[in-house]
């Protein structure tokens, strides 16, 4: 008897868990900020690469991942202030992709902002995506934080208009990830001649965020874990107090610091990539300081993909990673390290086994 | 046992061998060596390009989507226990398994030459790591 009601207990408290665990933010609600009224929340989807078969078909899994980040970001509480999606909605930049995509994120409550990615941009050059989602860089004010949202996945001029006979196969040649026809990313001249203007009406103490797809640190050029002129953007942000760069392309867990800059990645909805150490002939330079994912099992669709919320507070980024077959991650700044850390796997001795690469 | 008759016959045969001069079979030269060097490079050529179609499948994803360059494939733990299968298996049962899920196609025969030139390309990718059969 007393057996039966120790193990019945035992359900409730499991099942009371479980129903806890569901209601998704329970780790946002327990956060609590020193000056409550300026801290807030965001939420982050990226990297959805909606693909087109033909007629009304789509390939599922893409589909299937964006879906669950949009519905999961809509049961957010608190609700967060708006979601960034950080780029390669489409998978190749058609207005079949875009507009299935755009439907779907339309699903979203929140005021909604988009950075551009590669997939989006190399067929018509962002012409469309501009008509569905506005600007292709641009800046704006929230809660004392200044926000700027840069295209870095522009290339050299020759490589966009004259190396390639179509659009079409322009694209083709961009979307191939480890594609040696391909061409580094950059933010390029015009942008930052306006990023420079554009911080000129900032205080150097007022929190800066900045949206890009591509990182704006060299990590592995082969995959364009890259941007060309990452040093020449950091320059620019330097005399800032308080930088974080959030980035999407690189479909996996990456975070870094340089100087006053912190780096975060976030994750795709469609599928994960391998972290560059897993290929052999790549010289790459993963930062040191980030802690991999887990190595995805392939057998479930959604494993190593996934979406974050971000806390921004006192102007510093805290990622949460909602991640679907394994335990949830949390990579916040130390204040006292003044770098973003992992707040379970850091510590060299804390690793676990799946979060070797090779 | 060995007769008299039979070991003249075999020497005039070794004789008559190297007076056609017909190569022989542990001698090669750089050209052979070039000649095969090529010959495999093809085939892995091959394997890149079914790698990198959007027509192996049936939905236009192709393997280079999630495995650039063929990374986190690992051709050189196989076989091994797949745990998600529940036995060992060689590689080119999980190359099937992919043609088969994530690009919803039909899968190929051990045999077939693309099953062959994707293993090559794959395994070419992989040059230079250390043989860890079985390892998870």
């Amino acid at each position: 008897m007393s057996n039966i009601n120790q193990s019945r207990r035992q359900f409730l408290k499991t099942g009371g868990l479980v129903a806890l665990g569901s209601t998704l933010p329970i780790s946002l609600v327990e956060l609590a900020f020193a000056e409550s009224s300026q801290n807030f929340t965001f939420a982050y989807i990226s990297d959805a690469h909606i693909q087109h078969i033909k007629g009304n078909r789509f390939v599922r899994n893409w589909d299937m991942g964006l879906k669950r980040a949009v519905a999961e970001a809509n049961l957010l509480t608190p609700k967060p202030d708006f979601v960034m999606f950080g780029g390669d909605l489409a998978q190749l930049g058609s207005q079949a992709e875009l507009d299935h995509g755009a439907e779907i994120m339309s699903a979203l409550k929140q005021p909604l902002k988009y950075v551009m990615g590669e997939h989006d941009y190399y067929l018509d050059l962002g012409a469309y995506w501009e008509k569905l989602f506005g600007p292709q860089y641009y800046s704006f004010d929230h809660k004392g934080v200044h926000f700027i949202v840069l295209n870095s996945i522009r290339t050299y001029d020759d490589w966009t208009y004259k190396r390639w006979p179509t659009a079409e196969q322009r694209m083709l040649e961009m979307a191939g990830l480890d594609n040696p026809n391909g061409s580094p990313f950059m933010v390029g001249e015009e942008q930052r001649k306006w990023l420079k203007q554009d911080l000129t009406k900032v205080n150097k103490d007022t929190p800066i965020v900045v949206f890009s797809h591509s990182p704006l640190q060299k990590i592995y050029k082969g995959w364009n874990f890259w941007t060309e002129d990452a040093e020449q953007i950091q320059a620019l942000l330097k005399p800032y107090k308080k930088v974080s760069v959030i980035y999407g392309h690189v479909h996996q867990i990456q975070y870094n610091q340089i100087g006053n800059i912190s780096f975060n990645s976030v994750m795709a909805t469609a599928w994960p990539w391998p972290y560059p150490q897993s290929y052999a002939q790549a010289e790459q330079y993963l930062p040191k300081l980030t802690v991999p994912m887990n190595r995805a099992d392939p057998f479930f669709d959604r494993d190593a993909t996934g979406w974050q919320f971000v806390n921004l507070a006192n102007g510093n980024v805290d990622l949460n990673f909602t991640l679907y077959n394994n335990k949830d991650r949390v990579v916040r700044f130390s204040k006292a390290n003044k770098h973003p850390e992992d707040q379970d796997y850091q510590a060299e001795k804390a690793r676990i086994d799946p979060q070797r690469h090779y | 046992m060995l007769t008299f008759k039979t070991m003249i016959k075999g020497l005039v045969c070794i004789c008559l061998a190297s007076s056609i001069n017909l190569a022989l079979a542990d001698e090669f030269t750089q050209e052979d060596e070039q000649r095969w060097q090529q010959q495999f490079m093809d085939v892995v050529k091959q394997g890149r390009a079914l790698w990198t179609s959007p027509t192996l499948g049936s939905n236009g994803v192709a393997c280079a989507q999630c495995h650039p360059n063929a990374a986190n494939t690992h051709p050189e733990t196989y076989p091994k226990f797949q745990k998600q299968i529940g036995k060992v298996i060689p590689l080119w049962e999980m190359i099937n398994w992919c043609l088969r899920n994530p690009l919803e196609g039909q899968p190929l025969a051990a045999d077939d030459p693309k099953m062959i030139a994707i293993q090559a390309y794959v395994t070419y990718e992989r040059r230079g790591v250390k043989l860890e059969p079985g390892q998870h």
